[in-house]
């Protein structure tokens, strides 16, 4: 028997958790939101949804084949990006975009640069800025009013900007009954499927909760309570802080790193809302942090276990 | 006893399979016919053989010794006649010079076995010579010498005495057994321990899923002065002797130090049973408590063994292999050494044999880093292992070094976590040694 034992280095047990059953977790959080997108948006949801998550795993699955890499679509990490990028479209967007969008995140944002984990944007909403940027009237434009399925309604952010008064009820903003993009709306569903990551410990509860928190204390400062739903509810803000903040190769490593992140992330949202040009600034922020995560995680390190200050302890 | 439950920042929580032996008796194992004692079972000068070939040897007779003071004595376990005198591969992966000697099946004792008395009576001085002339060396896996640790220099003031209960690896349960079954030994063992540090406190820490160790220990400390049970979180590696300080006194061992450094000395409860033994009974380092567990042996037990029996022998005596073997360990599954053939003898360090089978021993194929975290959370040295081990994987030692990888205490619970499956324990190990070796060359 003296060849057949196999004699590596410690440890010699390992943990069950892939990273296929991370992103497992996660498709398993956006259940709920892809479920009210259909049940707000229809059909046309389905074909986005559909589309991206095809696009995106075909797109993966041709670069690594292209650049002689292993294969691994089973990874599951370009069905969560397909998903995140369908997510981010409005319901009336044509199916051709969703592709741009997948092709462009896998591609580009993530294969290019040596593929799952080496990306450093988040690559659903790179694709997001991409298509705002080459089509942008299919991007901000096209929501529709659940209530009314009329075309092209402006969501309650765009309402507040614009200084209106005719905002949706609050009932309405918690289930998602509000125009939007397809899987922002439904903020309830949306929190159902994030706590369920946290309690399954696939991310940690500190960035949506910083970033959930900043955005709300700066909305009470500068616009008051009564607004403070709209703030919360009736953009981006859960999707992004629960699913697009907390992507782990875009996100700092410790705690406090995850900390300065999600707060940035919180005032650079609230500044684009009240200063910037745009009506909302979740995508924008987060993609902003996203390029300030190698810093934080160069500048905010653990501190070492008996090593004060970075240096020999002397007592 | 504090309800608090004492812990540190970090580790991980592996799965713990102790139930395969935490409820069955420690059992001696079937006499060995044969045994092979190597000359160096501990850190520091390797023993010089004090038998020839052809000579007749008792039980606790001194074999081996070396002048030097970072050494301890090593003693035959059986009676009998030494057979060889040659170089044999140990558990450490090494090979190394051993008595191998043939049992006469009597087990005679040998005459300078004798009781030592009471704690009480005994100094310091004369419980210090017990200890290194019974050879003990520290049994938890490290087999530091022990009466090295009990002599710190004047400068280095010890007030506190640790002992480690802890066993927060999976699957041994070696040290649990020893504390229900030999709390008498353990409290001899604690007492003669603190008398040589002369401290007043003494901590026998167990981690709480130990509940009747912990019962049995309190019961038999009680009527002790100074010396108290603590109960310890379930967290691997709350064994690890900066780790148990830290969660049991708030002390913090400076990177690179010593516990006596911090006034601490720690002890695993194995090494103090078998002090306590030593004195008691004079008997000196002769066997210990093994752990024969593990999904491909058939019947999983805790066997008193007698040094330098192979695994072989003792594997058999627990039924032989279920399956296939395919992965033989000595120690835990989580910084155990993984052996490449079942013919090396049980050690001082030997707390476990652990035999995996074909599918838990194979290695997962890694793929990317997905930077999640895990392992700067799991660290109970609050490193960055990813980082480190990144560096490493493009050879470069000296940001490896900036990140400390020198102080990594290769306790595995980063690759254990990692859901990439990375080898990142490996490659920081690699790293370290490299960094260790270069200092030690400027030096």
């Amino acid at each position: 028997m003296e060849n057949k034992l196999i004699a590596s280095s410690s440890p010699h047990i390992r943990t069950d958790e892939t990273t296929q059953k991370l992103m497992l977790d996660v498709i398993i959080g956006l259940l709920p939101a892809l479920v009210a997108s259909i049940f707000y948006f229809g059909s046309n949801s389905i074909v986005l949804i559909v589309v991206a998550v095809a696009a995106a795993v075909a797109t993966e699955f041709a670069c690594q084949k292209f650049m002689n890499r292993p294969i691994t679509v089973t990874d599951l990490s370009a069905v969560v990006t397909g998903m995140l990028v369908a997510f981010n479209l409005p319901p009336s967007a044509p199916w051709w975009i969703a592709v741009a969008g997948a092709i462009f995140a896998i591609a580009i944002v993530k294969q290019i640069f040596g593929g799952l984990g080496f990306n450093f944007l988040n690559p659903a909403l790179a694709a997001r800025a991409f298509l705002m940027a080459s089509w942008s009237s299919h991007i901000t434009g096209g929501f529709i009013d659940p209530v009314t399925d009329a075309v092209s309604s402006a969501t309650p952010l765009t309402v507040i900007k614009a200084g209106g008064t005719q905002l949706p009820s609050m009932m309405d903003m918690l289930l998602g009954n509000i125009p939007g993009v397809i899987g922002e709306t439904s903020s309830i569903l949306i929190i159902l499927g994030g706590l369920y990551l946290i309690y399954r410990g696939t991310i940690k509860w500190i960035i949506p909760a910083c970033y959930i928190g900043t955005v709300a204390v700066i909305a009470l400062i500068f616009d008051g309570g009564s607004l403070l739903p709209y703030h919360l509810f009736g953009g981006g803000l859960m999707l992004g802080a629960f699913f697009m903040a907390t992507d782990f190769a875009t996100s700092p490593v410790t705690d406090k790193g995850k900390v300065i992140y999600a707060v940035g992330a919180g005032m650079l949202t609230m500044l684009i809302r009240k200063v910037g040009g745009y009506p909302e600034g979740v995508s924008y922020s987060i993609l902003l942090m996203n390029i300030l995560t190698p810093m934080i995680n160069m500048y905010v390190k653990p501190q070492v276990f008996g090593v004060a200050g970075g240096k020999k302890n002397e007592k | 006893m504090s309800t608090k439950l004492f812990t540190f920042k970090g580790g991980v929580h592996p799965p713990t399979n102790k139930s395969l032996t935490q409820n069955v008796p420690i059992e001696n194992a079937v006499d060995p016919k044969v045994v092979v004692i190597p000359l160096s079972q501990h850190i520091g000068a390797p023993c010089d053989p004090l038998v020839a070939v052809g000579d007749t040897v008792k039980v606790g007779q001194k074999i081996g010794e070396s002048k030097a003071f970072m050494s301890v004595p090593v003693h035959s376990s059986v009676s009998g006649t030494v057979k060889k005198i040659e170089h044999h591969y140990v558990p450490g992966g090494a090979k190394v010079n051993c008595i191998v000697i043939e049992s006469d099946g009597k087990f005679e004792v040998h005459e300078s076995v004798q009781p030592k008395g009471k704690v009480e009576n005994l100094t310091k001085e004369e419980i210090l010579s017990i200890i290194k002339e019974a050879g003990m060396a520290g049994m938890g896996g490290a087999t530091f010498p022990t009466h090295v640790k009990l002599s710190p220099p004047q400068d280095k003031p010890i007030d506190v005495l640790l002992v480690n209960g802890a066993e927060c690896e999976p699957y041994l349960t070696a040290d649990h057994r020893i504390m229900l079954e030999k709390s008498e030994q353990v409290i001899t063992g604690v007492k003669a321990i603190m008398k040589v540090l002369g401290v007043e406190k003494g901590y026998v820490s167990i981690e709480k899923n130990k509940p009747d160790a912990i019962e049995v220990m309190q019961k038999a400390a009680s009527s002790e002065e100074g010396i108290e049970i603590i109960a310890l979180e379930v967290k691997y590696p709350q064994g690890d002797e900066k780790r148990l300080i830290n969660a049991v006194t708030g002390r913090v061992v400076p990177s690179g130090g010593l516990p006596m450094e911090v006034g601490c000395v720690v002890e695993n409860v194995g090494t103090v049973a078998t002090i306590g033994n030593a004195i008691e009974t004079g008997m000196p380092l002769v066997q210990r408590v093994v752990t024969v567990s593990g999904s491909a042996v058939q019947n999983p037990k805790n066997l008193m063994v007698r040094i330098g029996t192979t695994f072989k022998d003792v594997i058999e005596q627990c039924g032989g292999y279920k399956e296939e073997p395919g992965k033989l360990i000595n120690g835990g599954p989580m910084m155990g050494i993984a052996q490449f053939s079942d013919e090396v003898p049980v050690i001082k360090g030997t707390s476990g044999i652990l035999v995996l089978n074909k599918k838990e021993a194979g290695i997962p194929e890694p793929s990317n880093c997905i930077m999640c975290g895990r392992c700067v959370d799991a660290c109970p040295v609050h490193l960055m292992p990813y980082k480190i081990s990144g560096y490493t994987l493009q050879k470069n030692i000296d940001a490896a070094d900036e990140y400390h990888a020198a102080d990594c205490i290769e306790c595995g619970g980063c690759s254990f976590i990692c859901p990439a499956k990375r080898p990142l324990k490996e490659t920081i190990s690699l790293a370290k040694k490299e960094i260790l070796a270069r200092r030690k060359k400027v030096k």
